[in-house]
């Protein structure tokens, strides 16, 4: 916002000047009154980029590069959202004696399964961060513990969870468990190394401050370490949410009733590019709003932290 | 207590400092002495700076009477108890800030207490009567990264102060200060060390600021640190800092670190020292 102000400034004097300079201008007043509403102002931003994106897709189908069969632009895979719902009522697609028109509406459809995998996603990162910080505190905590627990856990954290694929269905068959249990294993090995990499940046100054006022180690670590490593491990959930919708695709593509991995396998078995392409924008959208949703939270949850987005546009 | 270290003097000085030596890494190849055979005696109510080249250890000698970190060799006592872990009446006031940037200034002063389990109203009664010592209780219910530099060392003044600390002991408190908030610190420090009637250890390496405040300086030597002289300031307070007896004092220090500090930098240029 300051950074704005003071193109507009400097914009001002150079256009006093110089009738080059009185675009230059215009456009820094603009750029000045949109900072002055900020949400606005994102939202703008965020559909400018988005209509930016998609109009170059559609600009490419319209000269005849993209083959509308195989790149289906914007216009036409999001044409007609009532038939593309459709294939999201996975639902009731198999039982016998139900027809692809009965059941929920394609819209209800939609939303169901961006619901299930939504949840599905949720309740793995929650479990993963609950279980990581727990087991990198303790590991810090005890020196047993960490002799005991950490190299296996080093270990396995390069496996990719696709790896691990076979086990979520040899343990949980298929549903929703197989699903989490994918969200958990994809982030718990890297969130327990990057929990004990938050104690160990600690400042030491801050845990001496407790020491000399008699603090004992269990109050040092609640009322110190614990509050000193939420930033970090916030932005180390907020990194780990976009694994975590990522896994949760393939672990639904194996088997689970209904969510949108499955729906990705149907379009890719059925050779329906609208639908991947469609499926893709859900996601995304899902995606998007769920780190929104967590951004928010974090402003919330870490009320003194400053703001350093702007720290770097004087450069 | 452990008996074969008990003092044998019934010394009831805010700290006795006995054949005192530390050696970070001991046994190990990055081995190196950090501090050598200091013999110290502070008086209760006393107020002595530390003043030395960098890397000297005088930090070191802080953290040590401070019980954060165990002496290698000789032993401490703070009014005839053996310094073996951090207590309260001890407080350590650091070069950085160092408060709890998730509490607001009250919780940053109260601290201690709600670490004994202190009910909220007594936690806020001390706090507001410990800023109002430091002349910041308008700031009670703001956050740490509200206030200036200079307001944060008050609250982290104000914080110690609460514990009603017998020995207060301040690593380069004022050192990221600007020089007009340093000065302005510096006579608030002179007033609330003679209303706490607490002993003071002031590490710094600025010889105007060792002038302005200590009865008593430690001069060290470059490392390992050992105590090389001890210089009274014998100037009455408030002091005139202008004076021409001030000035000499300030000449005689400099002349006084000038060797240890070419002594350090010698050994610098010799090979890279890890901090």
């Amino acid at each position: 916002m300051a950074v704005a102000t003071r193109e507009g400034e400097t914009g001002a004097a150079a256009g006093a000047s110089r009738p080059a300079a009185a675009t230059r201008l215009l456009a820094s007043r603009l750029f000045a009154s949109m900072a002055g509403l900020d949400w606005l102002a994102k939202v703008w931003w965020t559909c400018l980029s988005i209509s930016l994106f998609a109009s170059l897709w559609e600009l490419c189908w319209a000269m005849g590069w993209a083959d509308e069969k195989l790149l289906p632009p914007p216009h036409i895979f999001l044409d007609n959202i009532a038939e593309q719902g459709k294939f999201f009522n996975t639902a009731t697609r198999w039982q016998v004696g139900t027809s692809m028109t009965e059941g929920p509406s394609a819209f209800e459809s939609v939303l169901i399964t961006g619901a299930a995998t939504t949840a599905r996603v949720f309740a793995g990162l929650v479990l993963a961060s609950v279980l990581a910080i727990g087991i990198g505190v303790l590991v810090r905590y005890y020196r047993f513990f960490d002799r005991l627990v950490l190299p296996t856990i080093t270990l396995l954290s390069p496996v990719s969870p696709i790896a691990w694929l076979p086990v979520a269905i040899f343990l949980f068959g298929i549903g929703n468990a197989p699903a989490i249990f994918m969200v958990v294993v994809a982030l718990f090995f890297h969130m327990v190394l990057a929990t004990i990499n938050q104690i160990d940046t600690v400042n030491t100054n801050l845990i001496n401050v407790a020491r000399t006022m008699g603090a004992s180690k269990p109050q040092i670590y609640a009322r110190v370490i614990v509050p000193a490593i939420l930033p970090g491990m916030l932005q180390v959930l907020r990194m780990n949410l976009f694994g975590a919708w990522m896994v949760v695709l393939v672990a639904e593509s194996t088997g689970v009733g209904y969510g949108m991995g499955q729906v990705i396998m149907l379009a890719r078995n059925t050779f329906n590019p609208s639908l991947v392409f469609f499926t893709i924008a859900v996601i995304g959208v899902l995606g998007f709003t769920f780190d929104w949703l967590l951004r928010l939270a974090q402003r919330r949850i870490l009320y003194w932290l400053p703001d350093t987005a702007e720290r770097l546009r004087v450069l | 207590m452990s008996s074969e270290n008990a003092p044998t003097f019934s010394s009831r000085d805010a700290v006795v400092c006995r054949g005192v030596g530390k050696t970070w890494a001991a046994g190990t190849k990055r081995a190196h002495e950090a501090l050598r055979e200091i013999d110290l005696d502070i008086k209760p109510g006393e107020f002595v700076v530390f003043l030395g080249p960098s890397g000297c250890g005088k930090s070191t000698l802080l953290y040590l009477i401070a019980g954060l970190e165990d002496a290698t060799e000789g032993g401490i006592w703070s009014f005839s108890d053996k310094v073996e872990t951090p207590s309260p009446e001890r407080s350590l006031i650091f070069q950085e800030t160092s408060l709890f940037p998730w509490l607001t200034v009250w919780q940053n002063v109260s601290f201690g207490l709600a670490i004994r389990g202190a009910s909220q109203e007594e936690r806020r009664a001390v706090a507001a009567e410990a800023l109002q010592r430091v002349g910041l209780i308008a700031a009670m219910d703001k956050r740490p990264d509200e206030l200036s530099g200079g307001m944060r060392q008050r609250v982290a003044v104000a914080r110690a102060l609460a514990m009603r600390p017998k020995v207060l002991l301040m690593d380069e408190p004022f050192a990221a200060l600007d020089v007009q908030t340093r000065a302005r610190m510096q006579d608030f420090l002179l007033d609330v060390w003679r209303d706490s009637g607490a002993s003071v250890l002031f590490v710094t390496h600025h010889i105007d600021e060792a002038v302005a405040l200590a009865d008593r300086v430690v001069v060290f030597t470059s490392r390992p640190g050992r105590i090389k002289t001890i210089y009274p300031i014998d100037l009455p307070r408030p002091r005139n800092l202008f004076s021409r007896e001030a000035e000499a004092m300030r000449i005689q220090l400099t002349e006084l670190l000038r060797d240890e500090v070419d002594r350090a930098f010698a050994e610098q240029e010799a090979f890279a020292i890890p901090a």
